[in-house]
C-alpha cells in the first residue's frame, strides 16, 4: 500500500493495512540490524528530534539507534532541563524545533494527547513515543511484530495482558492494535487497576489471573509502577506478586507453547518471577531487538519515502 | 421620561402572564402593561418589538468576572457587556478573584467597578472561607452589609464538614444561602474529565459522578440538620439530581442550578482533547445529560446559570490536562435554553422562569418580574431568529467557547436595565 499518513499517533488511528505495512517494513529492516555494518543511507541528510518530556532511556535509545541506522542525524531534546524551566510553553518549544526543519519529531510526554495537539499544529511528522496513560504505538507495534514472528499470525490468538491496565499506555495501544488484527484479548489486574468501560473495546475482563491465562497463547505482563502504591491501588508488592505475579506454577495454565512478553523495565519478583523472565519462553529481549526494527520502519515510512519515490523503496529492497 | 416597548408578546412567569402587551416604562420602573393599540400619552422613546418576546431581564447566579486580578481574562466592564448582549441584566460574581473576595474592601471594589461600567447589575458573592482555603469563615456579616448576596468557595469545595456546617448556619442567620461547588476533592483528584469510556479511551484520569453525588448528599444532610439554606451549583450528575429531588420532597431548603453545557454536551464531545470542552464539573454521560434536562422540566433544578468562566488563549491552547477549566457562557445561554424549548423538553414559560424569577427567589434578588412597579430590567428576543455563533459576537475578553460555529436559535435583540437600553442588536 501507499503510505500517506503524516504522523503515527496511536493504534486507534491506524488501519489494518497500515499496521501490516509497518510490520512488513520492520521485517525487512531486521536483516540490517544483524549485519556487521548496520547502516543504510535512506534518511541521509534528514534530522530526527527526540523530544522527551519524561525520562525514558530505553525508548529514546531505541528511536535514536533506529534513526542512526537509517543515516538520519538525531538530536535529543530534554526540555525538563532547559526551556521549560524558563517557562516556555510546549507549543513554543515545538515551534522552535520546527523552525530548525527536522523531518520527524518523536515525542514522549506525561500528558495524554500531547502528540495529537502537536500533529495539528506542526507540518513535520510527529511520532508518539508515549503520551500519559493514553498510547504507546511503537511499543504495541513491536509487540505485534514479536507475536507474529513467534506464532506466525495474530488473528485468532488468545492474548492475556496482566497488570495495571488503567495507567498503561502499552496496554491501551496493544488492545486497540491486537483487536484490529483479530486476536482475542483478555485483560487482568486488580479491580482498582481496570479502567471504566474498557469492555467496550471488546476485551474480556478478569480479576483472577489463573482464569485469565488459561489456554493463552501470549501472556503480556505489565510493569507495576511501584510509586503507585501511595495511591492505595494495591496493598503491597507481596500481595500483588501472590495474586497477579507470573511464576512457573501459574504458567502451567497457559498453552505449553505460550510466550511471555514484558515491555520493561521489569520488577523481578513482583509482576514476574526471575525464572520465568529468564526462561526460553520469555521474548523480552527479542522485543527490544524488534523495537529498533519497528522504529526504523516508522521513521522510514514517514520520512524516507514520498509519494512515487521509487528510489527509496529500491534502496530498502536492495539490501 | 416615558419609554414604550410596543407590539411585543410578554412572558412573565412570576405573574403567569403570556399575552401581547405594550410595556410602559417611567423612571426606570414599569408603569403599566397595556393592551396593544391602547393609546399611551407622553411617550418619549418608542421601541418596536414586533415579532419579539419581552421577558424580565435574565439573572445569572454564576459568573466569573475575573476582576480584580485576572483582567487579561475578563474585566467587570467586558463581563457586564457580555452579560447584556446575552440578555442578562443581573449577574452574581464569584469570589475566586485575586485577591479573593473574602474581605469587604474587595466587595466594594467590585461594586464600584460595576457601577462605573453601568451595564448589568452585579451582585457579588463572597468566599465562604478566607482565601478559599476551607478553614476559617470570612466576615460574613460585614460582607453581607457591603452587599454580597451569598457565599461560595466556588472552584473549591469546603471539604471539612464541620466548617461547612458552621458556614451554613452562620450565613443563614443573615438569610443568605451558601452556594456550593460540590465535589469530593479526594475522589476527583485533579482529573481533567468525566470518568467513563471516553476518559479510558483518551488515557485521561476521570472524575467519577460519585465525587459530586457524595458531596451533594453530605451538604443536603447538613442543610437538613441545620435548616440552613443551601444552593448547589452547576449540578451535573443523575445521582446528585436524585438526591436533590428527595431532599426537596422532604422539605430541605435546597436549591440548585444547571449550566447550559451540561444540558447540551457530553463527555464524548471532548473528541481528541479539545480544551474548549474542559470544565468543572466535567461534561458527563448521556444519562446525566438527560437527567439534567428532566430536572429542568420537573422543577428539581431551580435555575439555569452559565458558570461563565473566561480564560485567555494561553491557558486553553495547551495540553488537555494542563488546560484551565471552564468556558464562557453569557452569550450562548439563552439560545441554548431555547433549543430545549424547540426540542419540547421545557415550555417557553418554564424556560423564562429558569432564567428569571426562579434564580431571584433562590437568592432573594429584587428582580425577575414585569409587574407594575417592578424595576424595568427587560430582555427582548426574537424567537424565530437564527444565527451562527461566531467570535464576532463575543463581547467577553476571552473566546473559550465550545459552541463557536454552532447554528443557534432565537436571538436577544435588546436588553434594558432600569428602563435604559444597554444593548441593542441591529
Amino acid at each position: 500500500m501507499m503510505w500517506t499518513r503524516k504522523d503515527v499517533l496511536g493504534l486507534a488511528d491506524l488501519s489494518v493495512d497500515e499496521i501490516q505495512t509497518i510490520l512488513d517494513t520492520a521485517e525487512s529492516f531486521k536483516e540490517i540490524n544483524r549485519r556487521e555494518i548496520k547502516k543504510v543511507p535512506t534518511l541521509r541528510g534528514k534530522t530526527v528530534v527526540n523530544l522527551f518530556y519524561e525520562p525514558s532511556t530505553r525508548t529514546r535509545t531505541s528511536f535514536e539507534i533506529a534513526a542512526k541506522r537509517l543515516s538520519a542525524d538525531t538530536v535529543n531534546f530534554t526540555p525538563s532541563s532547559s526551556s521549560v524551566g524558563k517557562g516556555e510553553t510546549l507549543l513554543d518549544t515545538v515551534r522552535n524545533i520546527e523552525a530548525m526543519h527536522p523531518a520527524v519529531i518523536v515525542v514522549r510526554h506525561p500528558n495524554a494527547g500531547t502528540p495529537h495537539l502537536l500533529s495539528r499544529r506542526v507540518g513535520i511528522s510527529v511520532v508518539n513515543a508515549g503520551d500519559g496513560a493514553h498510547e504507546h504505538p511503537s511499543q504495541a507495534l513491536l509487540d505485534m511484530l514479536m507475536i507474529r514472528e513467534a506464532k506466525g499470525r495474530i488473528e485468532g490468538l488468545t492474548i492475556s495482558i496482566v497488570g495495571d491496565i488503567s495507567h498503561s499506555r502499552v496496554a491501551r495501544s496493544n488492545i486497540l492494535g491486537l483487536k484490529k488484527m483479530g486476536a482475542n484479548v483478555r485483560i487482568c489486574g486488580p479491580a482498582t487497576m481496570i479502567p471504566p468501560a474498557i469492555d467496550r473495546l471488546g476485551v474480556e475482563v478478569f480479576h483472577d489471573m489463573d482464569a485469565a491465562i488459561h489456554d493463552a497463547d501470549v501472556i503480556m505482563m505489565l510493569r507495576i509502577q511501584l510509586e503507585r502504591q501511595t495511591g492505595a491501588l494495591f496493598p503491597s508488592n507481596r500481595e500483588y506478586a501472590r495474586f497477579y505475579g507470573l511464576n512457573e506454577a501459574r504458567l502451567e495454565r497457559a498453552k505449553p507453547d505460550a510466550i511471555i512478553m514484558h515491555p520493561g523495565p521489569m520488577n523481578r519478583g513482583v509482576e514476574i518471577s526471575s525464572d520465568v523472565a529468564d526462561s526460553t519462553r520469555s521474548k523480552i529481549l527479542d522485543q527490544v531487538s524488534n523495537g529498533v526494527a519497528v522504529r526504523m520502519a516508522i521513521l522510514y515510512l514517514l520520512a524516507g519515502r514520498k509519494a512515487g519515490d521509487e528510489d527509496a523503496d529500491r534502496e530498502v529492497e536492495g539490501h | 421620561m416615558r419609554t414604550l416597548i410596543a407590539k411585543s408578546r410578554v412572558i412573565d412567569p412570576a405573574s403567569g402572564l403570556d399575552e401581547p402587551r405594550d410595556i410602559l416604562i417611567e423612571d426606570g420602573r414599569i408603569l403599566d402593561l397595556v393592551r396593544p393599540g391602547e393609546k399611551v400619552a407622553d411617550v418619549a422613546e418608542r421601541i418596536d418589538a414586533k415579532g419579539c418576546i419581552a421577558t424580565p431581564g435574565f439573572v445569572d447566579l454564576h459568573v466569573h468576572l475575573r476582576e480584580p486580578g485576572y483582567e487579561q481574562k475578563e474585566t467587570i466592564a467586558t463581563g457586564c457587556m457580555a452579560a447584556v448582549s446575552g440578555g442578562f441584566t443581573s449577574v452574581c460574581s464569584m469570589a475566586n478573584t485575586n485577591p479573593v473576595n473574602d474581605h469587604s474592601s474587595v466587595t466594594a471594589l467590585i461594586l464600584a467597578k460595576a457601577k462605573e461600567a453601568d451595564l448589568a447589575r452585579v451582585y457579588p458573592m463572597a468566599a465562604v472561607t478566607k482565601g478559599l482555603a476551607g478553614e476559617s469563615l470570612t466576615e460574613m456579616g460585614e460582607l453581607y452589609e457591603h452587599g454580597v448576596i451569598g457565599f461560595t468557595d466556588d472552584g473549591r469545595c469546603v471539604m471539612n464538614a464541620a466548617v461547612m456546617r458552621n458556614a451554613l448556619v452562620y450565613a443563614n442567620s443573615f438569610g443568605v444561602p451558601v452556594s456550593v461547588h460540590a465535589i469530593d476533592e479526594h475522589l476527583a483528584g485533579d482529573a481533567p474529565m468525566n470518568s467513563g469510556f471516553h476518559s479510558m479511551r483518551l488515557g485521561l484520569r476521570g472524575v467519577p459522578a460519585a465525587a459530586e453525588d457524595t458531596m451533594v448528599a453530605r451538604d443536603v444532610v447538613l442543610s437538613a440538620l441545620t435548616g440552613a439554606r443551601l444552593h448547589i451549583q452547576h449540578i451535573s450528575t443523575k445521582g446528585a439530581i436524585e438526591i436533590v429531588r428527595m431532599a426537596k420532597a422532604r422539605g430541605v431548603p435546597v436549591t440548585c442550578e444547571a449550566a447550559p453545557h451540561h444540558f447540551m454536551l457530553i463527555d464524548e464531545d471532548v473528541g481528541e482533547y479539545d480544551t474548549n470542552f474542559k470544565m468543572a464539573p466535567p461534561l458527563r454521560g448521556v444519562d446525566d445529560r438527560e437527567a439534567v434536562r428532566e430536572a429542568l422540566a420537573d422543577g428539581t433544578i431551580d435555575a439555569i446559570a452559565t458558570d461563565h468562566a473566561p480564560h485567555e488563549k494561553l491557558v486553553k491552547d495547551c495540553e488537555f490536562e494542563k488546560a484551565a477549566n471552564g468556558i464562557i457562557g453569557l452569550e450562548t445561554a439563552f439560545s441554548l435554553t431555547w433549543e430545549l424549548v424547540e426540542a419540547g423538553v421545557i415550555s417557553e414559560m418554564r424556560a423564562i422562569e429558569l432564567l428569571t424569577v426562579a434564580p431571584c427567589k433562590a437568592f432573594n434578588l429584587p428582580h425577575g418580574t414585569l409587574t407594575k412597579g417592578a424595576l424595568a430590567d427587560i430582555t427582548i428576543f426574537d424567537p424565530k431568529a437564527t444565527y451562527t455563533f461566531t467570535t464576532d459576537r463575543i463581547y467577553s475578553l476571552s473566546k473559550n467557547s465550545p459552541f463557536i460555529g454552532r447554528a443557534m436559535k432565537a436571538d436577544v435583540k435588546r436588553t434594558l436595565v432600569g428602563g435604559r437600553t444597554v444593548f441593542a442588536r441591529d
